[in-house]
This record gives C-alpha cells, structure tokens and sequence, in this order.
C-alpha cells in the first residue's frame, strides 16, 4: 500500500470544471438523462418562449390596475376602505407580537407574512397602483417590524395577544360590517380578494367546534351518538362542495323561511357545514394518535369525561393535527372560488364579471392568469408555513 | 379456593367471585380474596394470567361482569358515586408512567386535587411539591414529562396518584418498562410508602422487592388465584405445581 | 358461589346515577334532538312547499323534460326527466372514469419524473405541481374553456392532425373505427392466438417453476399473441375495423368521435389538477420504500427493472393504494364544476330540472344520492383491494 505523509492529503478533483461536472452528473449520467435533458430543454423552450412572448407583447395588463380595486375588495366602498386596511394592520400588530413574544416558529411565520406583503409591496410597484395602497402596505410591513420589535422578551404580553387572537375574528366580522356610527356595510358588497379570505377563514374557525365535536361523536362509544356522526360526516364528505353550496342556497329560505338570510351568509354555512366533516375528520386522526394509557392515567385520577376531552385528550391531539388543519385551510382557500358559481362576487366571481364587461372583452387570458397568480402566492405561502410548523412540531 | 372468613371488618377491598371476558376469552375465572388496611401484596404471574385485570377492575378501569368487588365499604357497580367516590380513594401507577406530556411535573401532580377535589390552586402546588420532594424529584418541578428519565417520570406517576390522597394504591408492573439502572429509585420510594403505613397492591416480577416488602403473596395463573401465601412460605416451601414452575423461572433471573 | 348479592346490590342504585340508565338517556334525548330539529325543518319546508303550490312526490320525473341535452347518450327532449338524469349520471361517469385513466398516467410519469436523477426533469416536474396544486381547479376550468378552447380557430380553420384529428372552437373530433364484416374472423382469430399465449403461459410457468427459477412467465405468449393479432389484421381479406374520418359537411363535422368543448375543458382541467396531486402521491409513495430496500434488492443481483416491478411497487403500492382512492373520488366530486362551463354532468341536468320543476328537494336528494352510491361503492372497492394487497406478504 501507498504510504502518505498525513498533511498531505488528497484533494477533490480540480474546481475549475465544477459546472461541467455537475451538468454531467445532473444532467448528462447516462445516455437517457441526455436525451431527457435534450427534450426538456426543448420543451422549456417552446413553452417560455410562447409565454413570454404573449405576456410582454401581446396582452392587455391595463385591465388589471384599472380593477385593482375591485378585485381586492369588490364593491366596498371606496371611502370605507380604510376599514380593511386596520383589520390588516391589527393581524400585523398581532403576528408582529406574536413573533416577538414566542420566536422560533411564530417569526418565521411573520417572517414569510411580512416577505409576502414587501413582495406584493414591489411588484405593485411595476404597476401604475394607487400610491395609497403601496404607503398603506409599507405601513401594514412596518407595523409588523415595529410590533415584532416591541414584542421581544415580553413573556408578560402572552395571554393578551392570545386573546387578541381570540378576538380579532369576531372583531374582525364586526368591524368591516360596521356598528355603531361606522356606516354598515352590507356583506352583500364584500367581495373580490377579501371575500375569499372571509369565506375561508370563516369555513375553518366556524367548524373548528363543529368538527371538534364531530370527532368525538364519531370516536364515542354510545352507539346513537356515533352513527349519527358517522353519518353525517360520510354524507357530506361524499358529496362535491358545489350542491352544498347551491343547497344552502335553495334550501335555506326553503327551511328556514322565518330569517332573511342573505346569500353570503348562507354560502357561509355551507361551507361551514361542508368544512366541518372534513374537520371532524383530521380531529379524529389525531384522537386516534393519543395513547390508550391517557385515557386510563385521567380515569383513574377521578376525571370525567368532558374534564379527561378538555384537559388531557384534546389539548395533545389538537397538537398533533395543525398541520392537517392549515392544509385544510389551504384547500378551503381554494374550494372558496366555488361561490363564483352561486353568483357570490369572490376573486373568481370579480374576474368573471370584469371579463363580462363590455370595456375588457377578449381579456379572459390575462384576467384568469391574474388571478391565478394571485391564488398561487397565498396559496404557495401558506403550504410553505404549514411546511415549517410540521418541521417545528417534529422537533418539539 | 380462599374461604371468605378472613373477610373481616378491617379488609378494605373484597373481591367475591370476580369474573371477566374480553369477548369470548376468560380472563378472570372467579377470584376471591380480600385486602387487609395497610397491608402489602404482591401479585405475581406468568403474561397473560390476568393480574394486570384484576387490580384493574379495582377502580373500575376494566368491569368486571360477574360477581363483586367492594372497596372501602362502597360497591363496584354501574352507580355513577361510586365509581368517582372509589377514583378519589385509589390511586394508580401504569407500566408505561402515562404521564400527561403536554403539561409539566407539577401540573400533572396538582391536575386531579385542582379539578376534581377543587383544592385552590396554590393549596394544590405546595402540597405537590411536598410529594415531589418526597419521592426525590422536587427541582424538575417545571420540567415536561420528555424532559426527564424515565426513572423519574414514574416517580412523578407516583407523587401523582398520591396526590388525590388515596387510600389504596395499585402498582401495574411499575418497573417493567424501566431500564436496570433506574428500578431501585422506584422500588425504594414504593419501600418508603410502604412503610408510611399505605396499602398496597403491587403486579411485579420484582421478587426481591416481594419478599423484602410484601405481607402476602399471591399467585395467579389462567385467571385464578393458584396459591397465596406469607413470602416465606411462598418462595420456600410452594405448596403446587404451577407456583413451583413459575417461581424457579422467576428465580433463574 | 354464585349468590344474588350482586344483583341485590346494583338494583338499589338510583337511575340518575346508574351508568346504564344514563347512557341510554343520553342517546334517547339526542335522538329526540336531533328528530326535533329535523322535524322543525321539515315543518318549515312543507308550508314553505304549500306557499309555492307544490307538493313533495316523485311524479315529476314522468313528465317530458322538454330541453335539450347537448351530448351524451340517446336522449330527446320528449323524454321523461328520468331519463334525462340519467343522462347526466352517464356524462358524470364518462368525465370521471377517462380522467381518472388519464390523470393516473400523468400522475404517474410526473410522480417518477420528480425521483429522476435528472436536475431539469426533477425541477420541471416539481413547478408542474406546485404550480397546479395551488391554483384553484374552477379557475383553471374557466381558464382552459374560455381562454383557450373558445379562443380556438373557427370550424372552417381547425387544427387538423394526421389528416384525421381536428380541432377547433366546436371541440374535438378524432376519427373512430368502424367495424367492417371481417371483424367476427379477427375476433375468431384473436381467440385462437389467446389460446395459444395462454398454453405457452403455462408451459413456462412450469418450466420456469421446475428450474425453480424466478422470471417473467409471460415472456413468450405475450410476443405470440401480438403476433397472431397482427398476422390476423393483414391476412384476413378486408380489413377488420376501417377508420371512419371527421368530414365537414355544411357548418359544422359529422362523423367520427366527438368531444364538446365542455368536455375536452373539465376533462383537461381535471387531469392537469389531478395528476399534481396523484404525483405527489405517486412520489411519496415510492420515497416511502425505505433505501433499504433497493440496496438489498442490488445486493442479491436483482435488475433496476426487477427491483423496482418485484420489490419497489408492491412496497409502494400498499402506501399509494389509500390516498390514490380518495384523490379518484375528488376527480368525480370534482366533475361537478361542470355546471360553470355548462357540461350536462348529472349536478348540471339536475339543476336545469330544478329550474324547470321547482321541486328542488327530491331533485337534490338523487344528485347527493347519486354522488354517495359512487363514492360509497369506490371506497368499498378500494378498502376491499387494500385489504388484499395488505394481506400479501404481511
């Protein structure tokens, strides 16, 4: 064998052909790969230069800044609009403290929310948007910073900013409708981006206690309890979203004629109706999680039943289900577009009714893409922050 | 089979014929025995011989469907009082510690006397730390369950169910998931408990431990109780087959 | 030893606080709740009903549909309304089954594409499904019928492909065979050739089993029975099958295999959405065989074919099979968004029928009806064939 002075070790090949290596080992491996790789780049080829050129010469971006608005809020009004822009602020301030108080996970959070929002920030830029909302949307990123600042090491502020989480969608429903001397709103005219956000927050925090109990129905050992939840949540998981929808819009003045129930809040409790068996669902797996001995160890220290649910089962099995509940929160968030179909003014709807005007024909390509686009960053986002709570909660 | 005279006024548990299926398996074919104040037994068994049902059905974890069971002087029975009366009164250490890992040691100790005794709270945490400084673990107060050996979670398990001031404690094989090194610091705050006067009923392979500590020893298999006896007469002179077999096995360890 | 003292003793207890009693309470007054309620919505929808002159009964569906059906099977709208539900259960069916062929393969190519070793094939299928996953399936619907299909040339400038496929703002007309008076001797002789491969099957399954050597058993009767197939088409006089061609005949084609542009939008928009999610059942299923398990396969000389069709997918299989079901069932709940480009799916007649009758209730009770027996029926056939598959080598 080759003996070797020890401080003479070998080196790794020569540094110079890192980028061909690599296309090599990347891309080039074997006689397939280079034929793979060939086609791709072909495709890739066609596929950017197709976009490309429809994207810088031949479509109309006009219809877009001319309907920001519209497809941001819909038919809020143009003077009440600073509403929205304090409910943004107040979730700032809040993910700002949160993020300061917590750390770890929460400040990645605010860290991707705030990137989002400068990201949205910037590209407004290249449009010619309202200097209005390019302020107010530095403001809602600097909000955050200062509050996140603020928040550093206050352990104190804990249960404040937990509650204020609590209360901030309530407030949230409140205060865009209006009380008090704030004019009303009717839901009637929300519409466009913050609708869709509305319909699916409230879809999940709604049937967050329905699914919840669900669960637990379904999990019970009384038999009546646990067929009548099993079925129900069978039932709606086996039907598409779209005839809950249209039922909640038929049959609700059908069985509750004594309400006026206007056509956001029923397509509201549709998709709370729809949401909670789909809850009820990812509860159940994580109740299905918890160990047979916490049952027992909570029985034989004297606790009953609701107290053993509320104290021990729950508080674990609610853990372990997060990342299922922001997956369902991401689904719903798409699933939400279905009210365009019902005739509800979401970000769909506003892009089909600003396609149907007679100012933008022939625009469906760039308006859809738009929108789109606009799905994929909130989307895409959300995945990736439920990517690292499932990371954060692995460790932990 | 024991005759039902030593059923004195002083037994604390009585167990009269005590059956049980887990669907068409007999787990236990009509056990009767009865537990004196204070006094400490150990049961032993081969897996499987129903052991860990039988103290189970002593607070009711498992139901028994044939015969009775009476504790303290209150039934066993489908009457809701009674099972929460008998909960507060008996307390119980798992195999597997089953300590509660989303909440601290002390919360896990003061978790019963605060919901279900409605002791106040601050009441609750210096009488908890009172139990932790006694079976040694009084510093990982704050600590979560995953944070500590698991030596010491079965300690917490113990200050735990002591917390409800029970009466009885039941021990389901307390040290069988423990590695060697932490049996002893389990053992010797059972030691500790034992000799503050608490009646105990112990489910072990420790035969050490049994011999050392037990007033009574007994052995079942297949359901039944086969022998029970003082440990002298038990580990010295078995009096059939089976115990024979089983405590020249146990022994060999 | 079996004395009445424990009777005696569990008889005194009193029904509030017997486990027993309370139990069946408790089930008893949240039966009557909910019957309750369902009574009070009930109440509510008969006066509702009596309001709007209508009663609930089925005899509706007798009565003549009077509208039109734009396609699916032979429907006129001198039907019953019956019949034209059931037309839509068949298009419903027919947009499920051929997208959920379709987006398995997709799936599947894009599912093993993201596993290449190959950077540019990894990284393109990895923004295929990230890209598809996050965007809704309604917009992409709208997307792929109004801004690309309607945008298509007018029928005078289709898209011709092989002189046969035509493509145009009218949909999708591919040439369909025909099958000719030879036909039955084709069949006549793919029996034969059927026969054959299945005694050669044989005669090296035993072969193959008296060596006790693993291999493909079908490795002779499938080239044979291709072979006679062929053999066949060309030496028997005329042709089997002719193609019938798409023609233009006045404003619009005849002939051939038609897909409306509805279709051909919620098939694709189906497909693309589905086959992101299947991929990334596909990839995680496979990611799920642990690495172990190809080294081993390497180490006792296993080929990367052999591993992967012996040890990888009956592995993966059993992790894909569960996730893969629920994502065939979106797929046909997902249909359902026909009803935004107009596609007469079993939810988009159903309405129409609703419009037409008013009788809204029993009409949703057979659309919900009809969704669950094909859901039910899917998920039973899957649980079943888990079962199976999970009980090999387990």
């Amino acid at each position: 064998m080759e003996e070797r002075a020890p401080n003479q070790a070998i080196k790794p090949p020569t540094e110079s052909k890192d980028i061909l290596r690599w296309l090599k080992e990347n891309l080039f491996n074997t006689w397939y790969n280079a034929l793979f790789t060939c086609l791709a780049v072909g495709f890739l080829y066609v596929i950017f230069k197709g976009i490309l050129t429809w994207v810088l010469t031949e479509a109309n971006w006009n219809v877009i800044p001319a309907n920001l608005q519209i497809f941001l809020v819909g038919a809020y009004p143009r003077e009440e609009i600073w509403r929205v822009w304090v409910v943004i602020y107040t979730l700032g301030i809040l993910t700002g403290l949160s993020a300061g108080i917590w750390g770890g996970l929460a400040l990645r959070l605010a860290l991707v929310i705030g990137g989002v929002g400068g990201g949205i920030g910037i590209i407004l830029a290249f449009f010619p948007a309202p200097l209005s909302s390019r302020l107010g949307l530095l403001g809602g990123v600097v909000l955050l910073a200062a509050s996140l600042f603020l928040g550093r090491g206050r352990k104190g502020m804990r249960l404040w900013v937990l509650g204020g989480w609590l209360l901030s969608f309530p407030w949230t429903m409140v205060w865009l409708h209006g009380f008090g001397g704030l004019p009303v709103v009717f839901t009637s005219n929300w519409g466009g981006l913050l609708l869709t956000l509305i319909l699916a927050a409230v879809g999940i925090v709604v049937s967050f206690p329905l699914g919840v109990l669900l669960a637990l129905g379904r999990r019970s050992t009384l038999p009546a309890i646990k067929w009548v939840s099993t079925a129900y949540i069978e039932t709606v998981r086996g039907v598409p979203l779209v005839t809950i929808l249209f039922m909640a819009q038929i049959m609700v003045p059908i069985f509750l004629p004594d309400f006026r129930i206007d056509k956001i809040l029923r397509a509201m409790l549709g998709i709370t109706l729809f949401s909670a068996a789909y809850m009820a669902e990812n509860v159940r797996g994580g109740l299905q999680a918890i160990p047979k001995g916490q049952h027992e160890a909570a029985q034989a220290l004297g606790l009953n039943y609701p107290l053993t649910m509320l104290l021990i089962i729950l508080p674990q099995a609610l853990r372990s289900v997060i990342p299922a509940i922001v997956g369902q929160f991401i689904s719903l968030f798409k699933d939400t577009s279905l009210v365009a179909v019902i005739g509800l003014l979401d970000l769909l709807g506003i892009a089909k009714t600003v396609i149907a005007n007679p100012d933008w024909l022939g625009l469906q390509a760039e308006v859809y893409l738009f929108a789109a686009v606009v799905y994929f960053v909130f989307s895409y986002s959300m995945s990736y922050i439920s990517q690292k709570i499932e990371e954060a909660l692995e460790v932990g | 089979m024991a005759d039902l005279e030593n059923t004195s006024e002083d037994s604390i548990i009585i167990c009269e014929d005590v059956h049980k299926w887990f669907d068409d398996f007999h787990v236990l074919k009509g056990v009767t025995t009865a537990f004196k104040r204070g006094e400490k037994v150990v049961i032993c068994g081969p897996s499987g011989s129903g052991k860990s049902t039988l103290i189970r059905t002593i607070n009711r974890l498992e139901v028994h469907q044939r015969g009775r069971i009476v504790v303290d002087g209150i039934e066993l029975s489908d009457d809701l009082r009674n099972i929460e009366r008998i909960r507060q009164e008996v307390g119980m250490v798992f195999q597997q510690f089953n300590l509660f890992p989303h909440l601290t040691v002390l919360q896990n100790v003061t978790l019963s006397p605060v919901w279900v005794k409605k002791v106040a709270k601050s009441e609750a945490e210096s009488e908890a730390l009172a139990l932790l400084e006694r079976v040694g673990i009084e510093e990982h107060a704050h600590k979560f369950p995953a944070q500590i050996s698991g030596g010491q979670q079965q300690r917490v398990a113990i200050a735990r169910a002591l917390a409800m001031q029970p009466k009885i404690m039941l021990f389901d094989e307390p040290t069988s998931a423990l590695d060697p090194e932490m049996i002893n610091e389990v053992l010797d705050v059972m030691r500790e408990l034992a000799a503050s006067g608490m009646t105990m009923l112990v489910v072990t392979h420790e035969m050490g431990f049994a011999r050392e500590v037990a007033d009574r020893i007994i052995f079942i298999d297949e359901g039944a109780i086969v022998e029970e006896a003082v440990p002298a007469a038990f580990f010295d002179n078995p009096q059939h087959e089976r115990t024979q077999l089983f405590i020249s096995q146990t022994l060999q360890h | 030893m079996e004395n009445n003292s424990p009777q005696s003793a569990s008889d005194k207890i009193p029904f509030w606080r017997d486990i027993r009693v309370l139990r069946v309470l408790f089930q008893v007054s949240f039966l009557i709740g909910v019957i309750l309620l369902a009574g009070i919505l009930y109440t509510n929808m008969l006066r509702g009903l009596r309001g709007l002159g209508l009663t609930l009964n089925l005899d509706f569906l007798n009565d003549e549909a009077g509208f039109g059906i734009a396609e699916g099977i032979a429907y006129e709208p001198s039907d019953a309304y019956l019949r034209a539900f059931w037309v839509g259960v068949v298009n419903t069916l027919r947009v499920s089954v051929i997208g959920i062929v379709c987006a398995t393969i997709l799936g599947l190519v894009i599912g093993i594409a993201r596993l290449s070793s190959n950077w540019l094939v990894r990284n393109i299928a990895a923004i295929y499904v990230e890209c598809f996953r996050n965007i809704p399936l309604l917009l992409q619907i709208l997307f792929w019928y109004t801004a690309v299909i309607l945008q298509l040339p007018s029928v005078r400038e289709s898209f011709t492909f092989f002189g046969g496929v035509f493509i145009n703002q009218r949909g999708v007309y591919l040439p369909s065979p025909q099958p000719t008076s030879g036909v039955k001797i084709w069949i006549g002789c793919l029996a034969v050739g059927f026969i054959f491969a299945l005694a050669l099957y044989l005669v090296r399954l035993r072969k193959l089993r008296q060596m006790e050597q693993p291999g493909f058993a079908a490795k002779w009767a499938l080239p044979a029975f291709l072979l006679v197939a062929i053999l066949g088409w060309f030496l028997i006089p005329g042709k089997p099958f002719t193609l019938e061609l798409p023609a233009l005949k006045g404003f619009n084609f005849a002939g051939g295999i038609y897909f409306s542009p509805e279709f051909a939008a919620l098939l694709i928009g189906l497909v693309i959405y589905t086959g992101a999610f299947i991929a990334e059942v596909v990839r995680s299923g496979i990611q799920s065989v642990a690495k172990g398990q190809w080294e081993a396969a390497k180490a006792i000389g296993l080929s990367e074919f052999q591993t992967l069709r012996l040890v990888i997918l009956p592995q993966a299989l059993r992790v894909i099979a569960p996730p893969l079901t629920s994502q065939y069932l979106n797929l046909t709940k997902n249909s359902s968004l026909a009803v935004a480009i107009g596609f007469p799916d079993l939810f988009n007649v159903g309405n129409t029928m609703m419009n037409q009758t008013g009788q809204s209730i029993p009409i949703f009770a057979m659309i919900m009806m009809s969704y669950l027996f094909i859901s039910l029926t899917t998920s039973a056939y899957m649980n079943w064939y888990n079962r199976r598959i999970n009980r090999i080598g387990r």
